[in-house]
């Protein structure tokens, strides 16, 4: 049997990214959940927007849209238009889909159109080099934060479900099949599935935040991440720097575009 | 059969957009150019294409591209806010050649400007309003007629070419009602982009061809490759290597600009007859023609050039119609966006004069006889 990577990765590694970076650890979850439910890769189309972790695209083996820092969501809904029989996967990092993109992170949420939605929250822009995100933590340092930053942040699973999300959930890189496991739930809700992933850049944040080495970081995430059954059993001010994971939202709602072809029908019908 | 009706700009390019082959249209409301929206919202459904109103005129540009990369034919509408708005993503649909067409319904800027009156403020940001070196088609139609089957050609150019068309229409060709004459059953040629015949691992997406414009498969065809609005090699994959740089950039403009004359369109009057060339494109080339008419009556030698294709320039053929008149006379509704590149073209072997209107009015027939007759004085 050939290796995950040699099925799912187009053969134009190495990456670019730094030793001890949590986007390969995403990227092989990624890879392990294709492998679980054997799509047919010409049927699955995969978009990005701009950042470390949006190169991820790059890799895999699929049709794959690299596009503008933030506009991953938009291209991805106008692909799943125009091909609603495609599987469609979106990449994006916590600053572009939450600061830039945030606008459009809403209304997909809204649209629930159904695709998979993963975010890799680093907590910081790591491709220019460590600004503060809407999702760093206050009090956290960051190149345009040296004192730590005054910038309240979002929680993005609470934001999607109030959007309207119909599936949400958060892995996180220490626990690599959980993620795994999420990607797979998320693929097979229908609707727009977004899952957080709390990961790593021990480059652009973990130095500044006196956690450079790359263990040292997994262990941070280890000690920040809380399964839901686990957090239900404690209180406020003990789950108050802790992300809690595991799927925190399911619910049946409309699908965009299976909503649009009933329209088409009724329009052609002849019933307006 | 051809049934007459009177039918206004915005709804033509509707129709045309159709006829063309449209099959994805997003957008965001913003007038004058709203109507087109609408038109696509109320008629795409029952041909089974697929409308969707986005958030902003961002996610509309980004929506049209990922449909075309996925096999649609796709196209948005706006006007000044919201175009530039979107220039990111034209830069994003030329350097990725994702054919996509930007109707832009032009209204008094700059900002919010004067959003119901008419301008034709944008004929620079139409090349220029993306950043970086890339090449670009822009068309500007004069009647409700023209602006159907210029439509088709937007279409037709983008699909072409792989490249975003930008179609200018100012408001007051959009907001115009007027004869409308069309066989929307008329036998027209309708260009679909080149898709690749070999097999998926020979396919080779941004191949440096000959002509320039590489084959492209979409998704879902078995081809599976990769877009980047990074500079890239060949294969589609990010490249910084200087020489692969080079010819990816000049490939960019050259497969637009040294196809000048299949792309360029214009309309000639009297131009070898004549000794002041009225040079006039979109809703004030017919003040242009009217005011052209009434002094041939009077015997005054007036012939027009006007460009329906507004960008690339075919500068040859500018170059030719000017040579030897007494004067060229530019008139438009903005601060001579154009007459600045008949300058350029020119280059001070013939007076070019301005006839410019900032305050949303036409450009009437008298103020260019007025200036036909001031330069002939
Ligand atoms: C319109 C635009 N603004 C700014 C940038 C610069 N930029 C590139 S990546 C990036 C931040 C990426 O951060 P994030 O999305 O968190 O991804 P990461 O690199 O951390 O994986 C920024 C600001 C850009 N490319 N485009
Ligand atoms: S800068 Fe950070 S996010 Fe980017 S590759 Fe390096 S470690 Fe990863």
């Amino acid at each position: 049997m050939k290796p995950i990577y040699q099925e799912y990765f187009r053969n134009n590694l190495p990456h670019i990214w730094c030793a001890g970076c949590g986007n390969g650890i995403v990227m092989s979850a990624w890879a392990r959940a294709m492998d679980e439910l054997k799509l047919d890769k010409n049927n699955v189309i995969g978009v990005s927007g701009i950042g470390c972790s949006s190169r991820i695209t790059g890799y895999l083996d699929l049709n794959t849209l690299h596009t503008a820092h933030g506009r991953a969501l938009p291209f991805a809904q106008g692909a799943k238009m125009a091909r609603p029989d495609m599987d469609v996967f979106v990449f994006s990092g916590d600053g572009d889909c939450a600061a830039i993109g945030g606008n459009h992170f809403i209304h997909a949420c809204r649209r629930n159109m159904d695709m998979t939605l993963i975010v890799i929250n680093n907590n910081i822009y790591g491709m220019t080099g460590g600004q503060f995100s809407p999702l760093t933590p206050f009090g956290k340092k960051a190149t345009t934060a040296p004192y730590g930053s005054v910038d309240p942040s979002f929680n993005l699973c609470e934001l999607a479900i109030g959007a309207g999300a119909s599936f949400v959930a958060r892995g996180d890189i220490y626990h690599a099949k959980q993620l795994t496991d999420l990607i797979v739930a998320g693929y097979k809700h229908k609707g727009f599935s977004v899952i957080e992933v709390i990961a790593s850049c021990p480059i652009s944040y973990g130095r500044r935040n006196k956690i450079p080495n790359p263990a040292d970081m997994m262990q941070y995430v280890k000690d920040h991440t809380v399964a839901k059954a686990v957090a239900e059993k404690m209180t406020p001010e003990q789950l108050e720097d802790k992300y809690i994971t595991g799927i925190l939202h399911e619910a049946q709602g409309r699908e965009y575009t299976e909503e649009y072809a009933k329209l088409c029908e009724r329009v052609q019908g002849g019933d307006k | 059969m051809a049934k007459v009706r009177l039918v206004q700009g915005n709804e033509a390019c509707a129709m045309g957009a159709l006829k063309a082959g449209a099959s994805f249209y997003a957008g965001y409301p913003i007038t004058p150019s709203t109507e087109i929206a609408e038109h696509m919202a109320e008629m795409m459904p029952a041909c089974g294409a697929r409308f969707i109103q986005m958030e902003d005129e961002i996610a509309s540009a980004g929506a049209i591209i990922g449909a075309s990369a996925a096999g649609a034919k796709a196209f948005t509408a706006t006007s000044g806010p919201g175009f530039s708005l979107m220039q990111e993503l034209v830069g994003y649909a030329a350097i990725t050649e994702i054919p996509v067409v930007f109707v832009d319904v032009q209204r008094m800027g700059p900002s919010t400007g004067l959003p119901t009156l008419s301008s034709q403020g944008d004929i620079q940001q139409a090349r220029w309003g993306s950043h970086g070196d890339h090449s670009i088609i822009a068309i500007a139609p004069n009647s409700v007629m023209e602006t159907y089957y210029q439509t088709i050609k937007a279409f037709n150019l983008a699909e072409k070419y792989r490249t975003p068309v930008i179609f200018l229409l100012d408001e007051e060709i959009g907001h115009l009602r007027e004869r409308f004459e069309v066989d929307e059953n008329e036998e027209i040629e309708i260009i679909n982009r080149e898709k690749p015949t070999c097999a998926p691992e020979d396919y080779v997406p941004f191949e440096n061809v000959a002509g320039g414009v590489p084959p492209m498969a979409s998704f879902g065809e078995g081809y599976r490759y990769h877009f980047t609005g990074l500079t890239h090699n060949e294969k589609g994959f990010y490249s910084s290597a200087l020489p692969v740089v080079d010819k990816f950039n000049r490939r960019l403009v050259d497969k637009i600009e040294k196809n000048v004359k299949d792309i360029f369109e214009c309309e000639e009057l009297f131009v070898d007859d004549c000794d002041v060339l009225l040079i006039a494109y979109g809703s004030v080339a017919r003040s242009a023609q009217e005011a052209m008419n009434e002094l041939r009556e009077a015997g005054v030698k007036v012939g027009l050039f006007r460009p329906i294709t507004i960008w690339p320039i075919d500068e040859e053929r500018i170059k030719a119609a000017c040579a030897g008149k007494k004067a060229v006379i530019v008139p438009e509704m903005n601060l001579g966006q154009y007459a600045r590149e008949v300058e350029r073209i020119v280059a001070g072997s013939v007076p070019v004069k301005k006839l410019c209107r900032v305050d949303s009015e036409l450009v009437i027939p008298e103020e260019i006889i007025d200036m036909v007759k001031e330069v002939l004085k």
